[in-house]
């Protein structure tokens, strides 16, 4: 399946003349496609822009005009900012620390059992193998929502209901099967030469994992990381089901202050804008490698 | 818990979990020699079975079960509950509701990912014009309900109220009467549903991007020296072999489609005939503790999902050979 993958480039924002050919088959349409294209950008783009011009405009003036008045009649102010972080207004910052708590562990836990596990599947031979390897394959399809009522009893069973400990358990189990394929057909593309040389030298299985394997996973291994780090971030499910009132991470609070606050325009766009953008940040910088994660996870699965 | 045990807390399970893989590292690192390998396979594999066995497949197993008993979970009703599903009248609102998510959500979503695509290929400034439009992904559910909600809040038109959702805004200069955009059935679930299009179609003009970009330049110059013109180009060279990553992206846009329920909760709560399956399955089972009904609902999803998957694998196996 190699020849699905394809190279992600960035195209040059000069097209080099002999990009020109290639271009010919739009010729016709340029204009209007370039038109086409900037009403879906400026379509897909305006509704966060309001949020982060209501995010900063005074209480009383997002409750009696749009967020576009803002550029007739200017009046800016961080107090929302502030308010959603103090008590009265949703005491974000707890929820800020708790996002990062949760979302940390649940990001390394499966990535390095997957690791471990996918390079077993890949690289040694066992008797069962394949049959191990199709069972957690299949395992993707199970939906959370099959396995949260149980969970929540097994949990409350063993003392740890309400803390984190149920979100690192959670968060790390439902990620493991698709960290295990990913890695697993990442690894699988490694040649099997090196491999081979390297137990020639005689090598074991955990020098082979470091010091062969490690250094050419690390693309993968971020792609997963991204991927991973924003669905806990932005988890509602699994934290509504598990998280007790004290580990309870951003998107709880954003959605409770939706339900009780939800004619409060100023602290929601604040709130909501305050947990968009770790997320957003990191996949600005990271993009590449989400991408490079999404082709290679949504073409060959 | 005060942020320093927060921290210390979330330190210490790190170190934990360290400690664990290095003992794991350690005693595959004694195995040497080809005989080991079984042995080194079950260490490596061992810490990931036992954690699927007890945190999906249980539970899976006895969510099935718990299914086929009523709301304490105590006698047994047989398929009852599904029977409830499909028959009482608010359940096939949630059913409705559903299929108009998964059936209008992958296909607007890939055809507007898909006119994009090609739209800003080879332009200038392509990576920025597809970063505008994948940014969404980035973005949690429940952020986009609010950052939607701002487009569809409602005022009553009287005098020297000024409308402060933008479609209200927009609607009233037109010379319009403002809408409860999320109160008015059953196009409310419209509304919803925009939202999970606004946030899938830049997974769907990744994937198609580069499948675009795949497309063998040898086969375009052919079709455009037989005079094959833009359409036609479209229809007949870019669908025909983008076909296996569309499918792939309607699919996982439908799957993913099925399961969320972040919009609909943080909107609507599911009132005003906005409930869906997934939505549903929370407020049965954690609100009004119906386990019984909220099981058969989750067993549903899992029932949906796999057809959809079986054909996906069964289309790549297809492209494969």
């Amino acid at each position: 399946m190699t020849s699905t993958v394809v190279p992600v480039t960035t195209t040059p924002a000069v097209v080099p003349p002999e990009g020109l050919t290639g271009r010919a088959r739009n010729t016709l349409s340029r204009p209007w496609a370039s038109a086409a294209a900037l009403v879906l950008a400026v379509l897909w783009t305006l509704p966060t822009f309001g949020l982060a011009v209501s995010s900063i405009r005074p209480a009383r003036d997002t409750r009696t005009s749009g967020w576009w008045t803002f550029f007739t009649s200017p009046d800016a102010t961080l107090d929302n900012y502030r308010a959603v972080f103090s008590d009265q207004g949703g005491g974000l910052g707890n929820s800020f620390l708790n996002s990062f708590v949760i979302t940390i562990p649940s990001v390394v836990i499966p990535m390095v059992l997957a690791a471990l596990a996918a390079y077993a599947l890949a690289w040694i031979d066992f008797r069962g193998r394949n049959l191990l390897f199709v069972a957690i394959f299949a395992l993707q399809i199970v939906p959370i929502q099959v396995t949260l009522l149980p969970l929540l009893k097994l949990y409350v069973g063993a003392g740890l209901a309400g803390n984190f400990a149920t979100l690192w358990i959670s968060h790390a189990t439902f990620a493991l099967p698709l960290a295990i394929f990913l890695l697993h057909n990442f690894m699988r593309e490694i040649p099997k030469e090196l491999i081979e040389a390297a137990r020639m030298d005689g090598a074991g299985h955990v020098q082979i994992f470091f010091q062969v394997l490690m250094p050419l996973l690390t693309p993968a291994l971020a792609a997963f990381g991204i991927f991973q780090f924003l669905w806990v971030w932005n988890d509602l499910l699994v934290a509504l089901t598990f998280a007790g009132s004290e580990v309870r991470p951003l998107t709880v609070d954003i959605a409770n202050l939706a339900g009780t606050r939800g004619s409060a325009l100023h602290l929601l766009s604040a709130g909501a804008f305050v947990s968009i953008i770790v997320p957003v940040t990191v996949f600005l910088c990271l993009q590449r490698f989400f991408v490079r994660g999404l082709l290679a996870g949504g073409l060959k699965g | 818990m005060t942020t320093v045990e927060k921290l210390v807390q979330m330190a210490l399970v790190l170190l934990g979990f360290a400690a664990v893989v290095g003992v794991i590292v350690l005693l595959a690192g004694r195995v040497k020699g080809r005989k080991g390998d079984r042995t080194v396979a079950m260490v490596f594999l061992l810490p990931t079975v036992i954690v699927l066995l007890i945190g999906l497949v249980y539970p899976a197993v006895r969510t099935i079960y718990q299914s086929f008993f009523d709301a304490a979970g105590s006698s047994f009703l047989g398929l009852g509950n599904y029977a409830t599903i499909f028959t009482n009248s608010d359940q096939l609102v949630v059913l409705r509701n559903t299929v108009a998510w998964v059936v209008i959500t992958p296909f607007v979503a890939t055809a507007v990912g898909l006119l994009y695509a090609i739209l800003v290929d080879k332009a200038r400034l392509e990576s920025l014009a597809k970063a505008l439009i994948f940014l969404p992904m980035a973005i949690s559910f429940v952020g986009a309900s609010i950052i939607w909600k701002l487009i569809y809040e409602y005022r009553p038109e009287q005098g020297g109220v000024n409308q402060v959702g933008l479609l209200n805004q927009l609607l009233v200069m037109v010379g319009g009467t403002p809408q409860q955009w999320l109160l008015n059935e059953p196009w409310n679930n419209l509304f919803l549903i925009v939202i999970m299009i606004w946030i899938q179609a830049g997974f769907a003009m990744t994937i198609l991007s580069a499948a675009i970009k795949a497309i063998p330049e040898d086969i375009v110059e052919a079709a455009r020296l037989d005079g094959v013109g833009a359409i036609g180009m479209f229809r007949f060279v870019t669908v025909p072999s983008i076909r296996p990553a569309l499918i792939v992206v309607l699919t996982t846009i439908g799957i993913a489609t099925l399961k969320v329920f972040d919009i609909v909760r943080t909107l609507t709560g599911g009132n005003f005939g906005t409930s869906v399956v997934a939505n549903e399955f929370y407020t049965q089972s954690l609100q009004t503790d119906n386990q019984g009904l909220g099981a058969a609902l989750a067993v549903l999803l899992f029932l949906l999902v796999v057809p959809v998957v079986v054909y996906n694998v069964r289309q790549l196996r297809a492209s494969e050979a």
